[in-house]
């Protein structure tokens, strides 16, 4: 039986050489990873560029399709952000989408990049970056208020700002490993569930006693097709995670100090 | 005992944690009907919140199966 881990494994297609930089060579081949990020990237810009290719006042399918996404994003951010929301809601709805190209695309073709700790943890650390820039940017070294919060004690300050401290840091491995586990854990038990199809299925052929197999076989395959529409489910439901995380850990530094 | 043996006794305990993940978000989940069904006209404008709250318990239930993983994998 094939293993349920090979799905992950990242291969090359198109060997290209390394490029040297001050902290080691970087592999710039293409794997398959690469291609469907390209996939995806390339899916969201025909699908944009289709939608706003003719626009009409009443809109026709294919605009409702591109509507609804940008209202549901534009809510989110003007929500949880308030008036200021709009500055990021380019970055936000651009990483809504990725995400979801990424989730969706694994599940109709072999590979999902949402997978790989490369690439969520490379989302991630963007996503803390900005944090990070704009909190700086706007407040100044007011930043730090963020680890204390108003109303407590002057004797445990120095300890709550530990915590909070940590719990910031945690931010990004967080968001990393759960569109990771996710990601990964739905594949791993969709890929079993299947391997379970075709064993039993190869029990029940062999006749005697043995073809009694053919009931459990009939069970998983009733399992995989139910475990799939719950991967389409969790698919858009992370990437919606992903993007709201976003909208707050954005509000905490874009509102400081004055919560709304 | 072999050391490969208590890789995967490691890892089917590191699932444990799932336990605690299962609770958090059985709790959320299920007060988040009990207030649905008391007020089922401020349900939709909570369902964002709803979500958050899940996918923050489910985090440590993610935490340990990458434990496990890394177990499995990485060791």
């Amino acid at each position: 039986m094939a293993d349920p881990m090979h799905q992950f494994e990242v291969q090359k297609i198109v060997d290209l050489p390394d490029i040297p930089t001050p902290f080691g060579a970087i592999d710039m081949s293409i794997t398959n990873a690469t291609v469907a990020m390209f996939i995806a990237a390339g899916i969201i810009t025909a699908l944009m560029a289709a939608v706003t290719a003719r626009p009409a006042v009443v809109p026709g399918r294919l605009q409702a399709v591109g509507e609804l996404l940008f209202g549901m994003i534009d809510n989110l951010a003007e929500g949880i952000i308030g008036h200021e929301g709009r500055k990021f809601f380019p970055f936000v709805f651009t990483l809504f989408l990725f995400i979801l190209a990424m989730n969706t695309i694994g599940l109709f073709l072999v590979f999902t990049a949402t997978s790989q700790l490369a690439v969520t943890a490379t989302l991630a650390i963007m996503v803390m970056t900005i944090v990070l820039f704009v909190g700086f940017a706007r407040n100044g070294l007011g930043f730090f208020k963020l680890f204390v919060p108003s109303g407590v004690p002057g004797p445990l300050i120095p300890a709550i700002f530990l915590i909070e401290v940590l719990s910031f840091l945690l931010r990004p491995v967080t968001l990393a490993l759960r569109l990771f586990g996710n990601m990964l854990g739905g594949h791993v038990a969709l890929k079993v569930f299947a391997g379970f199809v075709v064993s039993l299925g190869a029990l029940a052929s062999t006749g005697g006693l043995g073809t009694l197999a053919i009931l459990p076989a009939i069970a998983s395959l009733g399992g995989v097709i139910a475990l799939t529409a719950l991967e389409f489910l969790v698919a858009f439901l992370q990437a919606f995670v992903f993007t709201v995380l976003t909208c707050i850990y954005l509000n905490d530094v874009v509102n400081l100090g004055h919560g709304h | 005992m072999e050391a490969d043996a208590a890789q995967y006794i490691g890892a089917g305990l590191a699932t444990l944690g799932m336990i605690g993940a299962g609770i958090g978000v059985g709790n959320i989940f299920g007060n988040f009907l009990a207030g649905a069904l008391r007020n089922p006209s401020a349900a939709a404008g909570q369902v964002g919140n709803l979500f958050v709250g899940a996918a923050l318990a489910e985090a440590l239930g993610i935490l340990a199966f990458v434990l496990a993983l890394l177990l499995i994998f990485a060791v």
